[in-house]
């Protein structure tokens, strides 16, 4: 129901699509309507690859074959959903690492609820020891997801932040320690070197830790969310990225851009500021909801 | 990825040459392939349409036409469209009305509203201003720490909300200012995920209630075709006397800069580049023209580059060049000029066509501190005469240096393949075919 929420946000371009495709009336060249898909889906930053592979595929289709024709290269990008991973027992570790202001503190703060609600203990390491008051923000977070804090020195090493979370998860039994980490642009090495430094020192505290290492975007960032997930890649085993804030003017269709070129997996998606609004991502739903209003084209 | 446009502009009119003159069709695929430079580079979908719609009759003139280079002359023309539309010349930040000035933040969750607030403030310090930060983000768990964590940092107070109704907060922070005696009050406001209806009628009240002298909207550089979009609603809604552009420290080609200008037609102010509070430069058409062509900053490296080697003569240091008579000490310097302007991946980052290549290389920014140690440890006349190095004092240079025999004999071979480049520079001095001079605007 929450996607239905996001499609309705979705209808605005949707709508101005559709008014495109009604322009053409029935009797569209064939070349209009792959013209206004290709106009969507980059509206949506896909990209102009996704959007070119698209419009190939839908070019040697009938136009009554169009909209499953499209469906299915979308899918073929967007790939089959992949669930967050968990240890097989005992304590799971995840790290969240992004640019500045992608919504990696609000983020872990959803995720402590999504696990608290699941009956699990949560610890959260707030390794943001640069910002200003960042670990202010989380702990607020915290508090309302009854999740412990262990939160660093200003300055203090981010790494041994991590450390100490774990030590700390695995003393009390927790099942899940959440890693906040700083804000960091993907092309300052030094920053990134500090992530990798992290993400050595949770396998340190836990053998097969992290089990996942979140990649947090904003649903509004352009073709540049590629670049992003190249550079983060480089300093820590990236296993998916969780895309946040979308709504009807953000679409994440750069997820798709960076789908396509690194085949990472889009793991959660943020569908508004609720809470509840942080989901698993679902290609189907997504995909669906991308989709232009193919009624508007009429079957020639 | 997508290369430099001016590379893909030469293979496109290196296809069509030996066809003799260029006609309207050529251009035609000339101006595809500005549309996909633009495009890739986040700017919106429509503004990029009329941007290569207005561009056409200008191409289509007799430079573009009989030009030996024509490449480089459609360039030229992009780079001066794009230029005059993200506003032409640097804009200062105005005014209106007297003191105390109201500067009233805008943006959406995340765009940086609030570190902007605190690199403005201390700006505004440094320019002899008294500026008050006013805190009315009272959605956002701890944001006003944050804010009054910045200004603490950087010496100016702030008004932090007693209610949890942001219009009083800033009137509060109007009156405070006032009795004060500050004369700039920078109001800090909530943020929203996506414009709503909520938002807008908080940000309208507390326009209404104090009346900014300027009201300026932040947005992330990152963004993509959603900038336009965002930019209309809150110009529309809350009025945009002037917008700034955050996190231009990244590597996003900021076509939204474009999208924006478009939306709003409010000139872009600021460029804000990092986290710390003085990270803010005036913004620059010219250089963001560059960025999104995928030209490299290179005003801003030739700046840095500048500012770091005063003192060096760089043109006796050329001339040496040129004669084959490089010394070490000159390696030293240029490696210590080199470590100040910052790491060399940024630096690589700037120079055009190296940009993208460069993230899929590894640097080595340790090896620059290497071999720094390695030449700090010789003497004065080992750096003169390599020639003396022998074995023993390979040692001894390695001791002092915490490396190895390796690096000294590494260090030593770069420097000699440096030397014979240089000796075959001088060679082919005077035979070098005259480059085409480069075009100024």
């Amino acid at each position: 129901m929450i996607w239905d929420r996001w499609r309705k946000g979705l209808e605005r371009t949707r709508n101005a699509l559709g008014s495109r495709l009604r322009g053409l009336g029935r009797g569209a060249e064939r070349e209009e309507v792959l013209d206004a898909v290709e106009e969507a889906l980059l509206l949506a930053d896909c990209g102009l690859k996704v959007a070119a592979d698209v419009r190939r595929a839908l070019e040697r289709r009938a136009p009554e074959d169009m909209p499953q024709a499209f469906a299915e290269a979308m899918m073929r990008i967007a790939g089959p959903q992949e669930p967050l991973r968990w240890a097989e027992d005992g304590l799971t570790v995840w790290l969240l690492v992004g640019v500045n202001g992608a919504g990696k503190t609000t983020t872990a703060g959803k995720l402590a609820m999504m696990a608290k609600a699941m009956g699990k203990s949560v610890v959260i390491a707030a390794a943001d020891t640069y910002r200003a008051a960042a670990t202010a923000q989380i702990a607020v977070w915290a508090e309302r997801a009854g999740a412990e804090i262990v939160r660093g020195a200003e300055r203090q090493d981010p790494a041994s932040v991590a450390y100490q979370a774990i030590e700390r998860g695995k003393a009390k039994g927790a099942g899940l320690v959440l890693v906040d980490t700083a804000g960091r642009l993907h092309n300052r090495q030094g920053l990134l070197d500090e992530l990798g430094k992290i993400a050595r020192a949770t396998a340190r505290a836990l053998p097969g830790a992290p089990h996942e290492v979140l990649l947090v975007v904003d649903g509004a960032t352009g073709q540049n969310a590629v670049a992003q997930a190249q550079g983060f890649m480089g300093a820590a085993p990236l296993t998916g990225i969780c895309v946040t804030k979308l709504d009807g003017a953000a679409k994440g269709g750069s997820l798709l851009a960076v789908r396509e070129a690194l085949s990472l997996p889009v793991k959660l998606v943020g569908l508004g500021e609720g809470i509840e609004d942080l989901v698993v991502f679902s290609p189907e739903e997504y995909v669906q909801a991308m989709a232009p209003n193919w009624a508007e084209i009429g079957g020639r | 990825m997508f290369e430099q446009l001016q590379e893909r502009l030469r293979q496109t009119f290196d296809r069509l040459r030996g066809r003799g003159k260029l006609t309207p069709d050529d251009i035609k695929k000339a101006l595809r392939e500005v549309r996909i430079a633009l495009l890739d580079a986040d700017v919106h979908f429509a503004v990029a349409r009329d941007f290569v719609a207005q561009l056409e009759p200008k191409l289509l003139g007799e430079d573009v036409m009989s030009s030996l280079t024509p490449g480089q002359t459609v360039v030229k023309h992009v780079h001066d469209a794009l230029r005059a539309l993200l506003g032409g010349d640097v804009q200062p930040l105005r005014l209106r009305g007297k003191a105390p000035h109201a500067v009233l933040l805008l943006g959406l969750q995340g765009a940086g509203k609030t570190t902007f607030a605190a690199k403005l403030a201390l700006r505004m310090k440094q320019e002899q201003h008294w500026p008050l930060l006013v805190a009315c983000d009272l959605k956002r768990p701890a944001a006003i720490e944050q804010l009054a964590v910045l200004g603490e940092r950087i010496g100016v107070p702030v008004q932090r909300p007693e209610t949890s109704d942001p219009v009083r907060a800033a009137r509060a922070g109007m009156d405070r200012a006032r009795r004060d005696g500050q004369d700039i009050v920078l109001i800090d406001t909530a943020g929203r995920q996506e414009v709503d209806q909520e938002l807008m009628a908080e940000l309208q009240a507390i326009h209404r209630a104090i009346d900014p002298a300027a009201t300026i909207l932040v947005l992330d550089a990152m963004t993509g075709q959603a900038a336009l979009g965002t930019a209309e609603a809150f110009a529309r809604d809350v009025g945009v006397d002037g917008v700034v552009l955050s996190k231009v420290d990244g590597d996003a080609r900021g076509g939204a800069a474009l999208s924006v200008r478009a939306a709003t037609g409010k000139p872009i102010l600021f460029a804000s580049t990092g986290e710390r509070p003085e990270q803010l430069e005036p913004f620059s058409p010219d250089r963001m023209a560059q960025r999104i062509l995928g030209m490299g900053d290179v005003m801003g490296l030739i700046e840095r580059a500048q500012a770091h080697t005063e003192g060096v003569d760089a043109r006796e240091m050329e001339q040496r060049l040129f004669k084959g008579q490089v010394t070490l000490d000159d390696l030293m310097a240029q490696l210590q000029t080199v470590r100040k302007m910052g790491s060399v991946r940024e630096i690589l980052g700037m120079i055009p066509g190296v940009g993208r290549k460069v993230k899929e290389q590894n640097v080595d920014e340790k090896q620059i501190g290497r071999n720094l140690a390695v030449l700090q440890s010789m003497t004065r006349q080992e750096r003169r005469d390599p020639r003396l190095l022998d074995a023993s004092r390979r040692r001894r240079i390695a001791k002092g240096s915490g490396t190895s025999v390796a690096d000294v004999n590494r260090m030593l071979r770069q420097f000699e393949e440096m030397r014979r480049m240089a000796k075959a520079m001088k060679g082919m001095r005077g035979k070098m075919p005259q480059m085409p001079p480069l075009e100024r605007r």
